[in-house]
């Protein structure tokens, strides 16, 4: 799977944060989320499909293959 | 045809039901009666507001996100059809809650850093000592005590006032005045002088960190007022949103949560029993859900045709999105009156959803795990001191909650 995060769309909830900790991450001057690991491993899936469903901005994007 | 559908302007015998509307008697946890019939009898509804006008209101879940993420409706309410909390709304601008991107976007990119979920993890243990702190005092004082001002409202003021750097000896004033401005039938000058009091208070606060800055967030704003980034009286209705934002809303989730609680006695033993810190954030979730405390619906204004729910609804119309409705759709969340911390509640919209989702929420979130996870295990016999029906809930408010609860163990 590939992770992609829209980084103008943000609007910094931190919700992927909470929810798949090993993926996303938060910069630290505006708290703007970014993704630690493109290529998460395959036991990251729920928790990746979680932060998308949960996103309010709806700012990420999982391809799954 | 879908768009003969409209509202009693068109249609004399139509009954259009005002909103907002009353809570049945007994249910104090539960959306009014008249809304959750709207809800099963179709997705869309129309309702008539104090200004005699008649507005769209959606019921379910999937149509109020899927509308919240559209950039053709406004946050704004000097949008056309935008449908007014009140008389006078529009006179006590509270900064970029009733802005539209790219503006808003620009000015809350300003103020989010702070709510990030590291930094708000680092806080985690002074929450903790201020919550056992207050526990402590109030197990060492006389009771019945009202849970109100013994925990629910010191805690989150004192978190936000040291957040934004707000002298905390002012909580009085600050939360006396925010506490009017959420009045929902509070008067228009009401309200206003309200407003100025916490807007003056802010600006002078900030004019006397231009010359002692500390290392606080309202700080932070008067360095962007000086690099000419932010004006000075958006720097003060920011500073008001947030110290309002940052105590009135999670004081309410603690004092209606412990009272939802206390009315589901074999939930209350879970956390009661635990210390397991995913059971603790499960139930906040759950609670965050099943309460809603913003139930004033949050309100949109139409700026470009869009459809919902095979209904076109026309650029100038205004659309009221109850979220405590969206949380109690069953196709969201099965048995959705139910009280069930154990469930998987992470998607639900009590803090909106949307570019103008809660900023606060990290913070509000683990403040509410801290007490959900110290309260009731410090506290094990504590009941309630009075009858329910007596107790004062704030019907009134844009956010919903009690007045009052008293408490003893």
């Amino acid at each position: 799977m590939r992770v992609e995060l829209d980084e103008p769309k943000c609007v910094a909830s931190g919700q992927c944060v909470l929810t798949a900790p090993e993926v996303f991450d938060q910069r630290d001057e505006d708290g703007i989320a970014f993704v630690t690991d493109e290529e998460p491993a395959p036991d990251s899936l729920d928790a990746v499909r979680e932060a998308v469903a949960i996103c309010p901005a709806a700012a990420i994007r999982l391809t799954e293959r | 045809m879908a768009d003969t559908l409209t509202g009693a302007e068109h249609d004399p015998a139509a009954r259009v039901p005002g909103f907002p509307m009353p809570r049945a008697a007994g249910c104090p946890f539960d959306p009014p009666p008249a809304l959750t019939a709207a809800q099963q009898e179709g997705p869309l509804a129309r309702v008539r507001l104090w200004d005699g006008k008649d507005y769209w209101l959606l019921t379910r879940y999937a149509d109020q996100r899927a509308v919240l993420l559209d950039p053709r409706v406004s946050a704004d309410l000097t949008s056309p059809g935008y449908p007014l909390q009140a008389p006078g709304s529009g006179k006590n601008d509270i900064g970029f809650i009733l802005m539209d991107d790219p503006e808003h976007a620009r000015l809350r990119r300003m103020v989010t850093a702070p709510f990030a979920i590291k930094r708000v993890e680092a806080l985690r243990p002074a929450v903790q000592t201020i919550a056992d702190d207050l526990v402590d005092a109030m197990l060492a004082g006389p009771k019945p005590v009202d849970l109100v001002q013994a925990l629910a409202l010191p805690l989150p003021s004192l978190v936000i006032c040291a957040l934004l750097g707000v002298p905390y000896d002012d909580h009085d004033f600050f939360q006396e005045n925010s506490r009017i401005l959420i009045k929902r039938d509070a008067a228009v000058e009401e309200r206003t002088a309200a407003h100025g009091e916490l807007i003056g208070y802010l600006d002078e606060l900030m004019g006397e960190k231009m010359t002692h800055p500390g290392d606080d967030l309202l700080s932070g704003l008067v360095a962007r007022v000086e690099s000419g980034e932010l004006s000075r009286l958006d720097a003060a209705q920011m500073g008001v949103l947030l110290l309002l934002a940052g105590h009135e809303t999670t004081a309410n989730m603690i004092a209606l949560g412990t009272l939802a609680l206390l009315e589901h006695p074999a939930q209350l033993a879970l956390l009661r029993d635990t210390d397991d810190p995913k059971l603790i954030a499960s139930a906040v979730e759950e609670l965050l859900r099943y309460l809603s405390i913003v139930h004033g619906g949050r309100r949109r204004a139409v700026l470009a045709d869009i459809e919902v729910a095979g209904q076109l609804i026309r650029a100038g119309e205004g659309v009221i999105l109850p979220n405590d409705l969206a949380n109690r759709d069953p196709e969201a969340f099965p048995d959705p009156d139910r009280l069930d911390l154990t469930r998987d509640a992470r998607r639900h919209v009590a803090f909106g959803f949307g570019v103008h989702q809660c900023l606060g929420q990290p913070l509000a979130r683990m403040e509410l795990q801290v007490v959900c996870g110290t309260l009731y295990r410090r506290v094990p016999g504590l009941r309630l001191a009075a009858d329910i029906a007596e107790l004062p809930f704030k019907h009134d408010g844009s956010v919903y909650g009690v007045y009052e609860l008293p408490v003893t163990w």
